[in-house]
């Protein structure tokens, strides 16, 4: 068994188990379980970054063998420069997300534990699958831990959220589910991503299939005007759902404008290239504006996630190699900051039961430590330099600027709004005096709390200082994705 | 001419029919109320006969008997072992249902299911109109006793009055439609029908005259649009095990019967009876789907699914010949049976758990009913679960493979009318999502009702856990299931 399958099904096997055998009088054991079972996936994750060459576009560590042969669907996985990050983001978030539920969670533990790891399983197959069938299946299948999640464990208004969340999502990806399948036909009979991106298509074609991907993408992501459904489940889902959600799940529909859009659709993505930038800067600019007047901080993180996504898919339409590969660093910052984020607001709501702004004020005087903490990630969440949400959007405005000095100034624009929003919300919720009994009583944050911000202090602070690691890993990749785009596949 | 050799191609359906009248005989002699002895009989007889039957089928021969009245091939013979096997299943399940209200007496559920099985087998290998006719009506007879065993509850038995006065209209449809067929081409045989037509001698009229009533008969028993007003009535009306006898194994001897008039029979009028099933096809998706959103009941909604998913069976059949070409055809057609073969699995489990949890004279009927299963029982629950997932084909279920099947068969032609409807199936299809969500929605996010725990014996338990996995198992490795229908269809075109 190869690594990426160890990566994928570890995760999986350990959830099934917890299915399986986990009981509620268990609880504890069951989280010992989990957390045993996060850690093993992140450790089998660690040799793909340690063994992995950066001096070639190629996939690496790829399986090869036949799943489906009436369909000629293989069970095909490698990663990249572009995909590497993700495994190791989705595999790092998902012990994260253990270790947060780990005593909010005391009602059916063992599905939640389960569920988070047999998600975090199918979204390391997303980004491994290298056969357009695989992809569709981890792609959809992870719909089903994810409506659970928040159907079981969300706030009042979940099963509205839970609902709309599937059947959002559903929608779109149905629609590429045809593409696939007259790919597969057109090629032949294959459904080889590799074999597809060398696919001569005509002009016509390209653009159904752009358009059809979109419909998929552009929900997951989401674009606007196909955001709607995010704020409103963000607010729902419990805080290691909202997490996943925002750190990995966006990025599986950001992932696959690079893994299907540009390089199967390379001369539809320039045609409509406008059309997307145009909708990542409205994403930036007049969502950034939208998130500025929330009341509620789920939805102003969640707001704030459409805009910084905006960011990430502004620097894929720009095609040159600042903008996407600043696109995919926003992408890893944002699995970062915006997970952070998330468990911060859980981190009050646990105490508080209250995600309104008004309910809060002063929480700096009696939980000093978690301020602090809260500080670093809302600076992050506003581009600060030396946090990891400047690299990405950094680089975005510079590529942006290469191509079109306007487009520049208006990406740029949303750092302010980025500004505004945040530290308004920072002002309101941490800063001045106490405003009600509530804050008053408020203890600061425990060991565990401690420890799993602190890991995501740790990654953000790091990334910001020292992006190296990261760009290195994808710099090849990149380079080789833009010239495959490059080139006209009409002939 | 009827020789021996003949006997040796049917002895199955002589088993079964021989099993049928002794377990009628033996059932005087059983005292136990619960018809343990007579239970364990018919499973046993229906193990036998599956077996036979998929020992037939590994083999892979064609084989005509009976002056070629019945044909034996892996199509039928699969198709009749998955009919078995179904068959038991649903009694496993039933069983204690049946038991608790009074159906066991006499033991003629046991009887009837045998011999709506014989029908079931005779369509399936029929290979003459009058033989497939026949078979139809042996299924059919049986099944309406079925549904009013329940003399004295009054929806049963106006669920089988509605049943039969419609399912005698749609049997005079196709008797009628195959008498034109046979005064045109002047045989009852599938082989000379076709050689008939294929000759350009007989008059077009005529052909497609007889084969509206013959597809509109065929359209009843699918229970597709517009021929679909029992379905709801029947499967919220009978007592739910017989919904399970009628809802579950039939499916698969319609698809055969489907298989052998149109296209061992008719493939030359592809063109005339792919136009007839494409508006039937559309009208179940729209009506099955739209409809079943409506529903309280969870029979009746499961009803109207049906409809939906029978659509989709049809939609297999429209792509196999393109342009008089029938280049796609294995691949339409083996991708319609890998449907039904699914289908026909996820709508065991499902009834299954609407069986066991209608316990003691409580008829577990309405989708509220479920709230809250998943705290009583995680194992149903997740069952359950998986089976709403896969009918709305949500990978990684078995449903999901089966709707990639029908829709690559749907989008292989490439023009734009073939693509708009696998476009408007999978519209369709999204709004299926939503009702089967809802299942899921009151199993998992509702608190229950009632809180006793389930008690199932250990034989309903075992047979639904390994229910459930299959849907999943077949769902991640759904090669086998697949090249097994490929191969059938394959060798049943090649005759």
């Amino acid at each position: 068994m190869g690594l990426l399958s160890l990566a994928i099904w570890t995760p999986v096997l350990f959830g099934v188990v917890l299915l399986a055998l986990g009981r509620d009088d268990q609880a504890q054991v069951v989280r010992w379980i989990a957390l045993i079972g996060a850690l093993v996936s992140l450790l089998v994750t660690v040799p793909l970054y340690t063994q992995f060459d950066t001096s070639t576009a190629a996939m690496q560590f790829t399986e090869l063998s036949p799943w489906i042969e009436r369909f000629h669907v293989n069970y095909h996985l490698g990663v990249d420069g572009i995909s590497l990050w993700f495994v190791l983001l989705t595999a790092f978030i998902n012990v994260v997300v253990v270790i947060a539920g780990w005593e909010v969670i005391t009602s059916r533990v063992n599905q939640y534990m389960g569920a988070f790891l047999i998600l975090s399983g199918l979204m390391i197959g997303v980004f491994c699958a290298l056969d357009g069938m695989l992809f569709y299946v981890f792609f959809e299948a992870t719909l089903i831990p994810m409506y659970l999640i928040i159907g079981v464990w969300g706030g009042p208004n979940k099963i509205y959220a839970a609902f709309k969340f599937f059947l959002y999502t559903l929608l779109g990806s149905l629609l590429m589910l045809i593409a696939l399948i007259y790919l597969y036909l057109t090629s032949g009979g294959s459904f080889d991503l590799v074999t597809w991106h060398k696919m001569p298509l005509s002009a016509e074609v390209q653009t159904y299939l752009f358009f059809a991907f979109l419909a998929a993408f552009a929900v997951k992501v989401p674009m606007w005007p196909v955001h709607t459904w995010l704020p409103d489940v963000h607010v729902e889902a419990p805080t290691g759902g909202s997490a996943v959600l925002a750190a990995i799940m966006l990025k599986l529909g950001a992932y696959g404008f690079l893994r299907f859009s540009l390089p199967i659709t390379p001369d539809a993505s320039h045609e409509w290239a406008g059309l997307m930038i145009g909708l990542s800067l409205a994403a930036v600019i007049y969502v950034g504006l939208v998130t500025m007047v929330q009341k509620d901080m789920k939805k102003l993180v969640a707001y704030s996630s459409v805009a910084h996504m905006g960011f990430v898919t502004l620097g894929f339409f720009i095609f040159n190699s600042l903008g996407v590969a600043g696109g995919i660093v926003q992408m890893i910052s944002h699995g970062f900051v915006s997970a952070a984020m998330f468990l911060c607001i859980g981190v009050l709501y646990d105490r508080v039961h209250s995600r309104e702004i008004a309910t809060y004020g002063g929480v700096v005087n009696t939980m000093p430590k978690f301020a602090a903490y809260a500080m670093l990630f809302s600076m992050a969440n506003c581009g600060l330099p030396g946090t990891a949400g400047f690299v990405g959007e950094w680089m975005v405005i510079l590529g942006a600027v290469q191509v079109n000095f306007w487009i520049g100034v208006a990406a740029a624009s949303a750092l302010i709004f980025g500004a505004a929003y945040t530290l308004w919300m920072v002002k309101r919720v941490y800063l001045g005096p106490i405003t009600n009994e509530k804050v008053k009583l408020l203890k600061d944050i425990n060991a565990r709390e401690f420890l799993f911000l602190g890991m995501l202090a740790v990654a953000v602070l790091y990334l910001g200082l020292y992006p190296k690691p990261f760009t290195d890993v994808m710099d090849v990749s990149v380079t080789e994705l833009l010239r495959h785009v490059a080139q006209s596949k009409m002939h | 001419m009827i020789d021996t050799l003949s006997f040796v191609t049917v002895y199955p359906e002589v088993i079964l029919l021989a099993m049928a009248c002794v377990i009628a005989l033996f059932d005087l002699a059983v005292k136990d109320s619960g018809r343990t002895p007579t239970y364990v009989l018919t499973l046993f007889t229906l193990a036998v006969v599956a077996w036979l039957q998929a020992d037939a089928a590994s083999a892979g021969h064609t084989v005509y008997a009976f002056d070629s009245m019945v044909v034996s091939d892996p199509m039928g013979n699969w198709l009749k072992c998955f009919a078995a096997l179904a068959l038991m299943v649903t009694l496993v399940y039933g069983r204690a249902y049946a038991a608790t209200r009074d159906m066991l007496r006499g033991g003629e559920l046991f009887t009837l299911s045998l011999f709506a099985l014989l029908g079931m087998f005779v369509m399936i290998s029929g290979n003459n109109f009058l033989v497939i006719y026949m078979g139809i009506e042996l299924l059919t007879l049986s099944s309406y006793a079925m549904v009013a065993l329940r003399r004295d509850h009054v929806v049963a038995t106006e669920a089988a009055m509605k049943y039969f006065v419609l399912g005698a209209l749609a049997s005079g449809f196709l008797l009628y439609g195959m008498s034109m067929l046979y005064g045109a081409t002047g045989s009852l045989n599938m082989q000379e029908v076709l050689k008939a037509i294929s000759s350009g001698q007989v008059q077009h009229q005529v052909l497609v005259f007889g084969l509206v009533f013959i597809v509109a008969g065929l359209a009843f028993k699918f229970g597709v649009v517009p021929f679909h007003m029992w379905i709801p009535d029947v499967y919220q009306g009978a007592p739910t095990v017989v919904t399970l006898m009628v809802g579950g194994a039939p499916k698969l001897a319609a698809f055969a019967v489907m298989i052998r008039l149109l296209v061992e029979g008719m493939l030359p009028l592809a063109l005339d009876w792919q136009q007839m099933l494409t508006v039937l096809a559309v009208g179940s998706l729209a009506i099955g789907n739209l409809a079943a959103i409506a529903q309280t009941n969870l029979k009746r909604m499961l009803a109207f699914s049906t409809i939906s998913h029978m659509g989709f069976v049809l939609i297999g059949m429209l792509a196999g010949v393109v342009n008089g070409d029938a280049q796609g055809a294995g691949n339409g057609y083996s991708s319609s049976m890998f449907y039904v073969v699914s289908y026909v699995l996820t709508t065991l489990a499902s009834f299954g758990i609407i069986l066991l949890l209608s316990r003691d004279g409580f008829e577990s009927e309405e989708i509220a009913d479920l709230a809250g299963l998943n705290q009583r029982s995680p194992l149903y629950a997740g069952v359950m679960a998986l089976c709403m997932f896969s009918l709305a084909g949500i990978p990684p279920m078995v449903g999901f493979y089966a709707k990639l099947a029908v829709l690559q068969a749907l989008v292989a032609p490439g023009d734009a009318w073939h693509i708009s409807l696998a476009v408007f199936a999978v519209l369709m299809s999204l709004i299926g999502a939503f009702y089967y969500l809802r299942v899921v929605k009151v199993m998992y996010f509702d608190a229950p009702k009632i809180t006793d725990k389930l008690a199932a014996p250990m034989d309903v338990r075992a047979v639904l856990s390994l229910n459930g996995a299959l849907l999943l198992a077949i769902g991640l490795l759904p090669g086998g299931l697949m090249a097994l229908c490929n191969g059938a269809i394959a060798q049943m075109l090649a005759h």
